[in-house]
């Protein structure tokens, strides 16, 4: 059945859009992940112009981390204030992100922008957590668990000290800040939510405990993308409520399924597996950029 | 409509004018655009009105049938090598681009009509696109691109052919539309023409709108975009709340 999205103004198959949405659902489910990363890309793939496959995506975001957000809050596992200071330095980064995102549109290179930013942080993060979970497996092999180091780096030097009780920290509010804010403007570029990148900024350069970073994460994750499809609705109008309905109703359903299918599995070969794919979804991306395309030119908007 | 007063103009100069003249109807002048709509066919028939018999030895009689959607400006961008990577480049405006370019011929184009007329009427996928004057270097091939891609996305096509003419009087064909159709004012074109040269032609307006819950979000969003993205926020709220509900009731039961 096909239907026509208002907005993007393309008429796509209902099935292929709720597949896909339980698909990128089941997946998030099964790697704990937000799955926005994997989603924006896919859309642009199937013909979704790009400026709408972000901007939707982001209001997807909402429903999904506000669905996993309510069982973090239930289990007390959201460091709350921690993730009010994310916010605070998300919104800024948001609004500093719809901004470039509407200047490189004027100029016609968002495409190049978004593709550029996705080869580069599906690589770093795919790449890192290859080599991650390889090193974890060959060490399961071994016996004797590793030694946690307590780190003590020039972050603990940093003023505007605050504590942070429910990850037991004493640090600056800088580098949270900065967090948020990098973390903000890749929201509004890519589309994506940025736990992929939040969480382990969360536990490698904040020091935060695994049990709650999650949660925090999809915290401030919830009022970012708000945010920006707020600001993606005012300034670009380019937010597909019925693309993001279907893509929805698909992805809630999946990821339950996921879920269960994410329990039988080894945590090692979750994330080598994970890994894979982002690494995948990079390589495809960086081929279109290097490859002479079949089609040299583009139609863009009426420019006025 | 500049082109279609010059077509009268010109035509009133024809000597065949007075002999043949076409009258045309379609299935229908108005498309929606409804959530679920996906590609439509009008049905376009008219039949050839003579006053006087023909003179002897006249050639045959062809029909040409050209819809159009709304003309608006293309940005075309074309993307070129820089640093290793392909990226838009060079961006130039083609004006008097069709959001919509349909021919159906009785025969194929260049058998029954002259090269000037096909070009001075936009008839035939050679001229959908016409881009203005001013002759800045490299347009034609800006102009070309979007032809062949919007041929490639379905817009534009050229039927040669398909057009049925009966008895040299009635005449009928179909003419398909995508669902990727954009809303706007469409125009059929209808022309007669013996020896390469139109005797007789007619234009019909075809409205294509959005309707129901399409036009309703689709203004909302470009009107009032404040509530239209608090409403699409309130919809995520409410459907991550709805799902969480669901599935805590499933593994409790």
């Amino acid at each position: 059945m096909q239907i026509y999205l208002p907005i993007a103004e393309v008429s796509v198959n209902l099935f292929v859009l709720l597949g896909l949405g339980g698909l990128v659902g089941m997946l998030s489910g099964i790697f704990g992940v937000g799955g926005g990363f994997l989603m924006t890309p896919v859309l642009i793939m199937i013909g979704i112009p790009p400026a709408v496959a972000v901007a939707t995506e982001a209001n997807q975001i909402v429903a999904s981390s506000f669905s996993g957000v309510l069982a973090h809050l239930k289990r007390k596992t959201v460091d709350i204030k921690m993730g009010l200071i994310l916010m605070l330095g998300g919104l800024v980064g948001a609004t500093l992100g719809v901004q470039i995102f509407k200047f490189l549109k004027s100029i016609g290179q968002v495409e190049l922008l978004v593709t550029l930013s996705y080869v580069v942080f599906l690589g770093l993060v795919g790449g890192m957590m290859f080599i991650e979970s390889l090193n974890a497996i060959r060490r399961a092999g071994k016996t004797g668990a590793m030694p946690k180091k307590k780190k003590h780096s020039w972050i603990h030097g940093l003023p505007f000290k605050m504590r942070f009780r429910a990850s037991g920290l004493y640090i600056s509010v800088i580098p949270p800040l900065l967090v948020g804010v990098a973390v903000g403007i890749l929201a509004a570029i890519m589309g994506v939510g940025g736990g992929f990148i939040m969480v382990p900024a969360m536990i490698y350069m904040l020091g935060m405990p695994t049990k709650v970073v999650v949660g925090t994460s999809l915290f401030q994750i919830i009022f970012v993308t708000a945010y920006t499809t707020l600001s993606h609705a005012m300034e670009n109008f380019t937010v597909d409520a019925v693309l993001a309905v279907i893509l929805l109703t698909g992805g809630v359903i999946g990821a339950q399924i996921g879920t269960r299918i994410g329990v039988g599995l080894k945590a090692e070969q979750l994330r080598i597996l994970l890994a894979g794919m982002v690494l995948l979804m990079c390589g495809k991306l960086a081929l279109d950029l290097l490859l002479m395309p079949s089609e040299l030119y583009s139609i863009g908007a009426g420019g006025h | 409509m500049f082109r279609l007063l010059l077509a009268a103009v010109l035509l009133a100069a024809s000597p065949l004018m007075a002999q043949e003249t076409v009258v045309v109807d379609l299935s229908q002048n108005r498309v929606e655009i409804t959530a679920t709509y996906s590609g439509s066919n009008i049905f376009v028939f008219g039949a050839v009105q003579r006053k006087a018999p023909l003179p002897e030895g006249i050639g045959p009689l062809d029909v040409a049938i050209v819809v159009e959607g709304p003309l608006e400006t293309a940005t075309v961008r074309k993307k070129e090598k820089k640093l290793g990577i392909w990226v838009n480049s060079e961006a130039v405006e083609v004006h008097e681009a069709p959001s919509f370019f349909t021919i159906a011929t009785t025969r194929p184009l260049a058998d029954i009509l002259n090269e000037g007329d096909q070009r001075d009427y936009a008839i035939g996928l050679d001229y959908a696109v016409r881009p203005q004057g001013h002759a800045e270097s490299g347009i034609e091939d800006f102009a070309a691109a979007v032809t062949r891609i919007r041929q490639e996305e379905g817009l534009y096509s050229q039927r040669e052919g398909i057009v049925n003419l009966t008895d040299d009087t009635l005449f009928e064909t179909d003419i398909a539309l995508p669902a990727n159709l954009v809303a706007g004012d469409y125009t059929a074109r209808i022309y007669l023409i013996r020896d390469k040269n139109i005797v007789s032609d007619t234009a019909v307006s075809i409205t294509v709108r959005k309707a129901g819950l399409e036009v309703w979000l689709y203004d909302l969003a470009h009107e009032s975009p404040l509530v239209y993205g608090l409403l699409s926020l309130l919809v995520a709220l409410v459907a991550g709340y709805g799902a969480s509900e669901i599935f805590r009731r499933l593994k409790r039961g």
